[in-house]
């Protein structure tokens, strides 16, 4: 039933970026074409599953027994940097066609605040353990692809719209993002 | 001559022809997840700043050290030591903002303005400039903010900096507090700043 609850708020009613306003830059940076969003989502599925389960552990064997909690932001930022540059490498590598896919998405992820905003977040879950973690960033990697796409899918209508000269370009994209969140505001109260 | 003019132009090119927010698009996770008051958004503006201002200052001071394969990683580094420095202050002397700001004060370190400015302004410029240019940024970024910040506490809360101006009871947008307000009030400022940056232009 937890994991039911995490699902659900976490996709709907606390989604990641119309919520809680993580990884907005790249909402807006890769969201001009439906399939670029699409890869994007992918590779942020991937790496903040992977992230959150290093950091995790990293806190709890590491950073909590040593007194050293304060350094989260620090170890947790080199973590997954490195942890980015590592997955690009083995891609590269292990599966061509997914790095293909992947690819160029990946460098961009390093500064993608929702990666490490995730990773920080589930470390104040309620009970928090591992698997519960890891199917919390998972959630919100959903969350995230949901809303990505969804978004992509409107500016390819706008690309035709006649606007105001002003509106046009970053305006406009933030205003329909407002929409598109105020949308999602109807799923308040359902956790 | 020519010199204090080009840091004069250096300065107020952050703060009205490339600003942070309104035309850059940068950092803009902040710029909409703290600003439900007025006072939140000048916090966020000034704690960015103090950030941007230290991580300029040393990554133009170690920029010949650093070989140029390693540079971000040096980079984020530099960041997130001032990013913990502030966290600590922030929690000892003013814990009220720092659980207003909560999860975006460690943010700070993925701020694609503080990363973008070290990279492509810090990492090739001198000292003086890179201070400069920090300061530019750093003001344009907390006015962008506080001027979000207070539209939305005026349109939803009906006060501005915790002065209430309408009656307790009174009906207000609050809308404009909820996480849809943060969108569509900064689609307008933009469209108001894009409309008057382009009449001065003329």
């Amino acid at each position: 039933m937890d994991y039911i609850l995490i699902l659900i708020s976490a996709v709907f009613v606390n989604n990641i970026i119309l919520a809680q306003f993580l990884g907005i830059c790249p909402f807006f940076g890769v969201s001009n074409k439906v399939s670029t969003s699409v890869g994007m989502s992918g590779a942020v599925l991937f790496v903040m599953t992977i992230a959150t389960l290093a950091t995790f552990l990293l806190h709890q064997y590491v950073l909590v027994p040593a007194g050293l909690d304060y350094l989260r932001t620090i170890t947790f930022i080199l973590v997954i940097a490195s942890l980015v540059q590592m997955v690009e490498i083995m891609l590269k590598k292990v599966s061509p066609p997914l790095y293909q896919a992947l690819g160029v998405f990946l460098p961009l992820i390093t500064t993608n605040c929702a990666v490490l905003g995730v990773a920080i977040l589930a470390l104040g879950l309620e009970n928090v353990s591992l698997l519960k973690a890891v199917f919390f960033a998972i959630s919100h990697s959903v969350g995230f692809a949901l809303a990505l796409i969804l978004f992509a899918s409107l500016r390819e209508h706008l690309e035709l719209a006649n606007l105001p000269k002003g509106m046009k370009g970053v305006p406009i994209n933030l205003l329909v993002a407002g929409l598109l969140s105020l949308a999602f505001l109807g799923f308040t109260g359902l956790v | 001559m020519a010199e204090a003019l080009n840091q004069k132009q250096n300065f107020f090119k952050g703060i009205i022809k490339e600003n942070p927010v309104f035309v850059m698009l940068l950092g803009m996770c902040p710029a909409l997840g703290v600003t439900s008051s007025a006072f939140n958004g000048l916090g966020m503006g000034v704690a960015t700043l103090f950030v941007l201002l230290m991580s300029n200052i040393v990554v133009s001071l170690i920029k010949k050290q650093i070989p140029s394969k390693v540079r971000i990683p040096a980079f984020i580094i530099v960041i997130a030591s001032f990013v913990t420095i502030v966290e600590m202050v922030l929690e000892a002397f003013i814990p009220f903002l720092y659980e207003q700001l909560g999860i975006f004060i460690p943010l700070i370190v993925v701020n694609c303005l503080i990363l973008g400015r070290a990279e492509a302004f810090a990492s090739k410029n001198n000292l003086w400039s890179s201070i400069v240019d920090a300061l530019g940024m750093g003001i344009g970024f907390t006015i962008a903010l506080t001027a979000l910040g207070a539209v939305r506490e005026i349109l939803g809360n009906g006060s501005i900096f915790d002065f209430k101006f309408i009656a307790e009871d009174a009906n207000t947008f609050i809308l404009f507090i909820l996480p849809p307000g943060a969108f569509i009030a900064l689609a307008y400022l933009a469209y108001l700043f894009n409309k008057i940056s382009t009449k001065t232009a003329n």
